[in-house]
């Protein structure tokens, strides 16, 4: 029987010919990522070692990137203390991937990962982040762990008690509409499942609009696959992987371009047809509630969020900054950009989309998780409704249990900055 | 017997559970002060510990949908609740199992706060309702964690296997 892309991944990482849905293996680590967390995840990780006289080790510095994002710079003096704690922890053990505060380099993990070539086809990585989903985009099988599992990794160098899973089949064809973008083709499919649609479950996708995707877009669709609960999202590695990680990632070892087995096993195949779709909004209070933009257009808006793991690529940034150049952004509106890391800031820094993006009113913020989850600024006040090109709105997402947060494109957000009001990319210029 | 003190609907977040603007509070010792912290009436109930230890919260699919945040299991846990749900999120679901917060997984669940309920092996007995719901097993592969009393005590005797090689 053929295997799919993460039974053939799971089964080399766990020295076996082949594994089938629902087995549970011992898969060896290729790279393990923590953010903040790593706090907990050390001191997780020293419980495990008391009272066995080992000495605490990391089984392999190597394969471990710690990248601070969440709160960056740190917003108060218990995460200042846990950033040094981390700090202090990283350079003990010799873990070189150690992205700390700085402007020449790092950002968002997820992004880091990708633009440092830590992500690669056919590894197993784990992350203490739910959207570690997004590394499947270079034909990895990523998925995320809380801190007591990455514990158990850097002391073991395995994940244990891997149930392989089952895999869902996404075939995506057609041809995208201008304003339209990777963002509503996941927003659409995360409708369609539901939240709870691919728990447990991978989506593996495939189709000729994939093929003609960049990986910033494939970012995007793996990123949010763990909003329709999918352990993880892949697309099979091609020659666009190659390219980016070549070009990009400036990666120069051979890489192994795992494909499915022409009969592999699917649980489902699900075939979009995009060159119909039109804009797509997920309403408050779960990413599911997803509907076209023209639902509900004219919503007030006051806060516009462009930025996270999801949508602070250079392309994202690029798209914003066309739509907004030599306009203004509403009154009463205010715009935030967070750019995904330093190199995209650096970037649109000199291409002048920042100088744009300022131009019309928007206030840059530095690279990092931002606004995304709540916890470090551009919270909401009460009442107030939040337009996000982030993954996230559930309540109290963005700092304030009392607001509302619409997840788009970074059309739709650039378009909606200008008219103040929930605004279809499509009828504005 | 147990009393359901708690109930919720379908694709109930760990930002519900343990809000964002508390993940730089990590130790299981410190996180259940902000258990359900926007609700303010649950939580103050918590606070001043109304309830008995192994009281139950119903929930319904999906529970504990959203970030990987490890503080959702050990603030519930912190407090002695079990979770009854009609379905959990994958990463929720191994947290609490990691940590040993105990998990209930039981479909066809109907119960309301102030029912009494009793755990059996196979199923939840629904004693006010006089119904019985069948749970649905954990595999085998994660009730090993459990046995072994959650991932630490699981990892340490792996490790210490594996180092003496
Ligand atoms: S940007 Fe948001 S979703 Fe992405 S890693 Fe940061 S907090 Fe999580």
């Amino acid at each position: 029987m053929g295997m799919t892309v993460v039974q053939k991944i799971l089964a080399r990482a766990s020295g076996l010919a082949s594994v089938n849905v629902g087995d549970v293996v011992e898969p060896a680590v290729d790279m393990a990522m923590s953010h903040e967390n790593t706090a907990l995840v050390i001191n997780q990780f020293l419980e495990i070692f008391k009272g066995t006289g080992l000495e605490p080790r990391v089984w392999d510095p190597s394969k471990i990137a710690v990248i601070f994002d969440h709160r960056v710079p740190a917003e108060s003096a218990k995460t200042a203390t846990n950033q040094k704690k981390v700090r202090e922890f990283a350079g003990a053990q010799g873990i070189e991937k150690f992205h700390d505060v700085r402007g020449d380099a790092g950002g968002i993990c997820h992004q880091v990962m990708a633009e440092e070539g830590y992500d690669r086809p056919g590894a197993v990585i784990v992350g203490a982040d739910s959207h570690t989903t997004s590394h499947g985009a270079l034909g990895a099988f990523a998925f995320g762990v809380g801190a007591t599992e990455m514990a158990s990794v850097w002391a073991l160098g395995r994940a244990v008690n891997i149930q392989v899973p089952a895999t869902i089949k996404v075939v995506i064809t057609g041809r995208l509409h201008a304003a339209v973008t990777p963002k509503d083709v996941i927003l659409h499919l995360v409708g369609l499942l539901t939240a709870e649609g691919g728990n447990f479950k991978v989506i593996e996708f495939h189709g000729d609009a994939i093929a003609g995707m960049p990986t910033s877009g494939r970012l995007v669709l793996c990123n949010m696959s763990v909003e329709a609960g999918a352990t993880a999202g892949i697309v099979p590695a091609d020659a666009e992987t190659v390219r980016y990680l070549r070009e990009e990632a400036g990666v120069t070892d051979p890489l192994d371009l795992v494909q499915p087995d022409a009969d592999a096993v699917y649980d489902r195949v699900i075939e979009i047809d995009v060159s119909t779709l039109g804009p797509q909004i997920a309403c408050p209070h779960t990413v599911d509630n997803v509907k076209g933009v023209a639902a509900v257009a004219g919503t007030a808006v006051h806060q516009i969020v462009i930025g996270s793991c999801t949508n602070g690529r250079l392309d994202d940034l690029e798209e914003a900054a066309r739509r907004l150049k030599g306009r203004k952004i509403a009154k009463g509106v205010r715009m935030l950009v967070f750019p995904a890391s330093w190199k995209i800031y650096k970037e649109a820094m000199t291409r002048g989309y920042l100088g744009d993006l300022m131009e019309a009113g928007a206030v840059i913020m530095n690279p990092g998780c931002g606004c995304c989850l709540g916890v470090h600024e551009g919270a909401l006040g009460d009442g107030e409704t939040a337009l996000s090109t982030t993954n996230r709105n559930f309540h109290g997402r963005m700092g304030n249990p009392n607001s509302d947060v619409y997840l788009c494109s970074p059309a739709v957000a650039a378009a909606s900055a200008i008219s103040g009001v929930i605004t279809d990319p499509r009828k504005e210029g | 017997m147990a009393t359901v003190v708690y109930k919720v609907g379908d694709d109930v977040s760990t930002d519900a559970v343990y809000p964002g603007r508390f993940m730089a509070t990590v130790l299981p010792s410190e996180t259940p002060q902000f258990c359900f912290a926007d609700d303010k009436a649950f939580n103050t109930a918590l606070q001043q510990k109304a309830f008995a230890p192994g009281s139950v919260i119903v929930a319904g699919q999906n529970f504990g949908c959203g970030s990987s945040r490890e503080q959702a299991a050990s603030t519930i846990k912190g407090h002695g609740l079990v979770v009854i749900a009609r379905g959990f999120a994958r990463i929720f679901l191994q947290n609490s199992i990691n940590l040993g917060l105990r998990t209930v997984i039981c479909p066809a669940l109907e119960a309301e706060v102030g029912d009494e309920i009793a755990l059996a092996e196979a199923h939840v007995r629904n004693v006010t309702r006089g119904a019985d719901f069948p749970i649905v097993p954990l595999p085998a592969a994660r009730q090993a964690i459990i046995d072994a009393g959650g991932l630490i005590a699981y990892t340490r005797t792996r490790l210490v296997a594996a180092r003496a090689r």
